[in-house]
C-alpha cells in the first residue's frame, strides 16, 4: 500500500496538534497520524524531522517536514486551495486573525498554565490575568457566530480546543475563567464550536483528558515535571 | 488593495519597528512616522494598540495592524504588486520563512534582553554561548533558504532577512559592550557574509540605527537595570 503523502506527528491531547488535524479534515485531506509520547519519549523520526525545536506537531507532506502549528495551518490553506477556505480573503482580516491567534497562544494558554501551576495569592494573580486575557480575546469574536464569521475559520481552528479543555481545567483547579460574567459571548462560542460536525467527531476522549490534566498537575506539584506542556 | 494613508508608530531602537520600516522602504511606500516615547505612550498608540500598547503599529487609513510579523505579512499581501515580494511565492518556502522568523524572535530576543541584565562573567558567557548556538542554527537555515542566492528571500531582502537583520544593530552593540565576537565568520561564514550584504542594502542603510547609537542605548538600559536592582 502506498505511503500516504501526508503524515502528522502529534499528540492526542495537544491543542497545537488538534488545530492541524481539524484543518486537514476540513480540507478532506487523508493523513497518517503518529501519536508522540511527549515530552520525554519522542520518537527518533520526530527528532530527525524537527531537530530545531523538537516539538509537535510536525506535518510531513511529500517527504518535506514543517513545524509550528499556525505556520502549518496556513501552509495547508495555501497548498490545498480547492477545498474549504481557512484563512480570510482580505489582508486586513488575515492580519486580525493572525494577531489574535498569537494573542491566544501567548496570553491565554500561558495564563491558564500559570493558574494550574500556582497556589494562593500567586494563583489569584494568574487567575485575574487569565480572566482578562479571555475577556480581551472575546473582542475578536464580537457578535459573530464564529471567529471566521458565519463559518469556522483559522482562528476557530486555532483555539477551538480551548472550548473542550477549559471547562475541564476549570473543574480540576476549581476556578472560573470563561463564564457568563467574564466572557459570555466566548462561552456561547465554546458551545457552538463543539457542536460543529467535524469538530464534534474529532475531539479527545473527555475522561482521558480529565485524567491526563489532573495527573500532569499532580506531577508538577510533586516536582516530577517542571512544566505542564 | 485597500487604500489610505500610512502611519507608523515606532521607537528608533526597536528591531520590531525597524524590520517594518525596511520593508516599507523597499516597497517604496511612503508613510508618516511617529516616534513614540518609551515611558509616555501616545494617545495614538493607546488607541490603535489597546491590547499590547506596543510598537510597531501600522495605521492604514482607519485600520491598525499590530505585531511586526503580522504587519510584514499585511504589507506583502496588500501591496503584492508593488516592489519585491516580502514572502516567497511557494507555500512550502513561505512556511519555512515563517517558521524561522518565529524561531528568531523566540530565541534571540530573550537572549539579548538577558545581556542587559547579566551580572556575572559566567552569566554573560552562557548568554553568548546561547547566541552562538542560535546563529549556528541560522547558518544552516540560510544555506537552505537562500539556495545559493544573496538573501534568505533569494535575490532580494525578504521577511526572514529583515526579521533576523533587524537584530544586527543590537548584536553588534553587544559585541562592543561584551568584547565577545558574536558574528564569528569562522563559525558562521555564510551568515556573516549575508550580514554584510544585508547591512549594505539601501533599505537597511536608511533605517538601521548606527552601532554607536544602539550601544549608547544598550549601556543606558544596562545602567538602568542595575540601579533598579540595587534600589530593591
Amino acid at each position: 500500500m502506498a505511503e500516504k503523502e501526508v503524515k502528522l506527528f502529534g499528540n492526542w491531547a495537544s491543542t497545537f496538534t488538534r488545530r492541524v488535524e481539524w484543518a486537514l479534515k476540513l480540507k478532506g485531506i487523508e493523513y497518517e497520524f503518529v501519536n508522540e509520547d511527549i515530552p520525554y519519549n519522542k520518537s527518533e523520526e520526530l527528532l530527525r524531522l524537527n531537530p530545531v525545536t523538537k516539538k509537535i506537531p510536525v506535518l510531513v507532506h511529500n517527504g518535506k517536514p514543517l513545524a509550528e502549528s499556525l505556520v502549518i495551518l496556513e501552509y495547508i490553506d495555501d497548498t490545498w486551495t480547492e477545498g474549504y477556505s481557512i484563512m480570510p480573503k482580505d489582508p486586513y482580516d488575515r492580519a486580525q486573525a493572525r494577531f489574535w491567534a498569537k494573542f491566544a497562544d501567548d496570553k491565554c494558554i500561558s495564563a491558564m498554565s500559570g493558574v494550574s501551576t500556582s497556589l494562593g495569592e500567586a494563583q489569584q494573580k494568574m487567575l485575574q490575568e487569565a480572566r482578562e486575557a479571555f475577556q480581551t480575546l472575546e473582542q475578536a469574536l464580537g457578535s459573530k457566530q464564529y471567529f471566521g464569521g458565519d463559518q469556522i475559520g483559522y482562528l476557530d481552528l486555532a483555539i477551538g480546543l480551548f472550548a473542550f479543555w477549559m471547562p475541564i481545567l476549570e473543574e480540576i483547579v476549581n476556578v472560573s475563567v470563561v463564564d457568563d460574567e467574564n466572557a459570555p459571548l466566548l462561552k456561547e462560542w465554546f458551545a457552538r464550536i463543539l457542536d460543529v460536525d467535524m469538530i464534534k467527531t474529532s475531539l479527545p476522549h473527555r475522561d482521558k483528558m480529565y485524567e491526563l490534566s489532573k495527573q500532569r498537575r499532580e506531577q508538577f506539584f510533586s516536582g516530577q515535571i517542571s512544566r505542564l506542556n | 488593495m485597500a487604500e489610505g494613508e500610512l502611519k507608523l508608530l515606532g521607537l528608533w531602537g526597536s528591531q520590531f519597528v525597524n524590520r517594518v520600516r525596511m520593508i516599507l522602504e523597499q516597497k517604496g511606500l511612503s508613510y508618516e512616522y511617529f516616534e513614540e516615547n518609551f515611558v509616555n505612550k501616545s494617545e495614538l498608540l493607546l488607541k490603535h494598540n489597546p491590547v499590547h500598547k506596543k510598537v510597531p503599529v501600522l495605521i492604514h487609513g482607519d485600520r491598525a495592524i499590530c505585531e511586526s510579523l503580522v504587519i510584514l505579512q499585511y504589507i506583502d499581501e496588500n501591496w503584492s504588486g508593488t516592489g519585491p515580494p516580502v514572502l516567497p511565492a511557494n507555500p512550502y518556502d513561505r512556511a519555512i520563512a515563517r517558521f524561522w522568523a518565529a524561531y528568531v524572535d523566540d530565541k534571540l530576543l530573550p537572549l539579548l534582553i538577558d545581556t542587559l541584565k547579566a551580572e556575572t562573567e559566567e552569566a554573560k558567557a552562557e548568554i553568548i554561548a546561547g547566541v552562538h548556538a542560535v546563529l549556528e542554527m541560522l547558518e544552516g537555515a540560510f544555506k537552505k533558504c537562500s539556495a545559493g542566492k544573496s538573501f534568505f528571500g533569494g535575490d532580494s531582502i525578504g521577511y526572514l532577512d529583515v526579521t533576523l537583520g533587524s537584530y544586527l544593530a543590537w548584536i553588534r552593540a553587544e559585541e562592543r559592550i561584551s568584547g565577545a565576537k558574536l558574528l564569528d565568520e569562522t563559525k558562521i561564514p555564510s551568515l556573516t557574509e549575508w550580514g554584510n550584504r544585508f547591512l549594505a542594502a539601501d533599505c537597511v542603510k536608511k533605517v538601521l540605527p548606527s552601532v554607536e547609537r544602539v550601544e549608547a542605548l544598550a549601556r543606558m538600559l544596562i545602567a538602568k537595570e542595575k540601579s533598579s536592582r540595587l534600589a530593591n
